[in-house]
């Protein structure tokens, strides 16, 4: 049996491995999709007939879902549907661009002021969309709520579409706009915030990580913080002084940056930081974990916090899917 | 009474607190950790918490043919009669550590065996 996609004036038949984003994509239309995976939200979309699946609506706000938008990349229909890109004045909030700043050679701090209230909490992942309608997920590397803004770090990737965008065209006081927010990664204040808590990435992992430690800070966490950033060379690292700064202020939060081919007494450590992490787990049973940044670094390091005792239920996670 | 031993194991409370303990137990096993490789942990933990439910004689929707098509991909992998001993061997192991009596131990076994031949497609 065939079922029918429609878009815009025409229709189109759906293959049966083939997602609603797979069938119009084949068709040459322009949908924007990054992860194809469910995970960025980038592709979503909206069904005017049909009922979208659980799966192509999971990890969706209530808002979203009860408008029957859906992520098109995870939806297998098995009815005649009809489909739209959602409005983007329903769906998102327009931002202005505050401040574009380098972190260190491939790293891009931006911050945005939304003209709307964008109630996110720092370390849940948004999709910045461009004037040309390219979408991308960021974390959210600040404390929204404390500062009035949202601030991004963005790793440019050569030829990458958002990062050329960001590098040659954006400019601050010009409008984007954010979708979401989403995501599971964020810091719960729960059993009386005494437990401790490991951060740990590659990268621009550090921004969902840096959100969430400043969040539980914010809130008096009590246990111990421990944050381990690492890079493959020294000047991979970024935001060394303010974090450095951080532990100083705070006697239980600890920064650790790890550089794997680095030198011996350094500001760093010279190591591979899953092995460093799992060394310092102590406390097995109460250790809330977080993982964010490479997928490859995220699952591997997943796997070794769990064979090392952490429970799984503890451990939080973030994988930057790239684009497909 | 397969309903009392679920009750008496502790519901699904025994079932999140053996989650963790098997599934360790499981991934850090060579002889079958490789059936687990391409699967996410998350989603695997709901499956080994649908696994434990089950062989604890927790209410579960299961029937043979389910079984059947969960392992089909694993038996065409090379899954068979020792992998089932392996994993009721870590099942018990588990239990134990969480201090559950030996003849406990022996029923829970035995509902696993009772859908081997299921499990490998026979
Ligand atoms: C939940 C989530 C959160 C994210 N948070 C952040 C964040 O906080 N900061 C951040 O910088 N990024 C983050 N990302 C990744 C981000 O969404 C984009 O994928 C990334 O910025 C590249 O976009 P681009 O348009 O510049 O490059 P694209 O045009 O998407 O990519 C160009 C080419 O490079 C490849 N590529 C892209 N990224 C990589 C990579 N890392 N390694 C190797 N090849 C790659 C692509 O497959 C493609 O072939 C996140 C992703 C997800 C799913
Ligand atoms: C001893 C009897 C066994 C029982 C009662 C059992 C039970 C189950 C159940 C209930 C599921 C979930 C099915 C679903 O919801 O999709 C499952 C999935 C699975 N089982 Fe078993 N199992 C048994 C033996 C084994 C063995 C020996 C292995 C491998 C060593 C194994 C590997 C798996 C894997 C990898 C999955 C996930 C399959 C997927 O996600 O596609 N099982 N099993
Ligand atoms: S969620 Fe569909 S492309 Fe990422």
């Amino acid at each position: 049996m065939a079922y029918k996609i429609s878009y815009g004036d025409s229709t189109y038949v759906r293959q049966a491995d083939d997602s609603v984003l797979d069938t119009l994509l084949a068709q040459g239309i322009d949908i924007p999709h990054s992860c194809r995976s469910g995970v960025c939200q980038s592709c979503l979309m909206q069904a005017l007939e049909g009922v979208p699946s659980e799966a192509a609506q999971a990890g969706l706000k209530s808002t979203y879902r009860a408008k029957a938008y859906f992520l098109a990349c995870c939806w297998y229909p098995e009815e005649d549907v009809v489909v739209k890109l959602p409005n983007t004045a329903d769906s998102a909030v327009a931002a202005t661009i505050s401040e574009i700043e380098p972190l260190n050679h491939n790293v891009v701090r931006l911050r945005l002021i939304a003209d709307k209230p964008f109630d996110a909490i720092a370390g849940q992942h948004l999709t910045l969309i461009t004037p040309h309608n390219v979408a991308r997920s960021y974390s959210i590397a600040n404390v929204p709520d404390e500062e009035a803004y949202i601030e991004l770090h963005v790793r440019v990737i050569a030829n990458g579409k958002l990062s050329s965008w960001l590098l040659h065209e954006a400019k601050t006081g010009m409008a984007v706009y954010l979708r979401g927010p989403a995501g599971e990664c964020f810091y719960v204040a729960e059993d009386e915030k005494n437990f401790p808590i490991i951060l740990a990435g590659t990268g621009t992992g550090l921004a969902p990580l840096l959100g969430i430690a400043r969040d539980a800070l914010r809130q008096g966490h009590r246990g111990d913080i421990h944050l381990f950033h690492g890079a493959l060379k020294p000047e991979d690292l970024y935001l060394v002084e303010y974090l450095q700064a951080l532990s100083d202020r705070y006697a239980h939060f600890n920064y650790t940056p790890c550089v794997l081919h680095g030198l011996d007494g350094k500001f760093y450590v010279r190591g591979d930081i899953q092995e460093l992490v799992v060394a310092d787990i102590a406390d097995k049973k109460n250790t809330r974990i977080y993982l964010c940044g490479a997928p490859e670094l995220v699952n591997s390091l997943k796997k070794k916090v769990f064979l090392a005792g952490a429970s799984l239920a503890h451990i939080y996670h973030d994988a930057f899917l790239p684009s497909k | 009474m397969t309903a009392s031993l679920y009750e008496k194991l502790g519901g699904e409370e025994a079932v999140s607190a053996a989650v963790d303990i098997f599934y360790r137990k499981v991934l850090a096993d060579d002889r079958v950790n490789y059936f687990f490789d391409n699967i996410d942990m998350d989603r695997q933990a709901a499956k080994q918490k649908a696994f434990l439910t089950m062989v604890f004689g927790g209410p579960n929707n299961y029937t043979g043919k389910d079984m059947r098509e969960a392992h089909k991909p694993l038996v065409e992998k090379g899954l068979n009669d020792t992998h089932v001993d392996v994993i009721i061997e870590h099942l018990g192991a588990t239990l134990k550590e969480l201090g559950v009596a030996d003849e406990d131990i022996q029923q829970v076994a035995d509902i696993a065996n009772s859908v081997r031949d299921d499990v490998l497609n026979r």
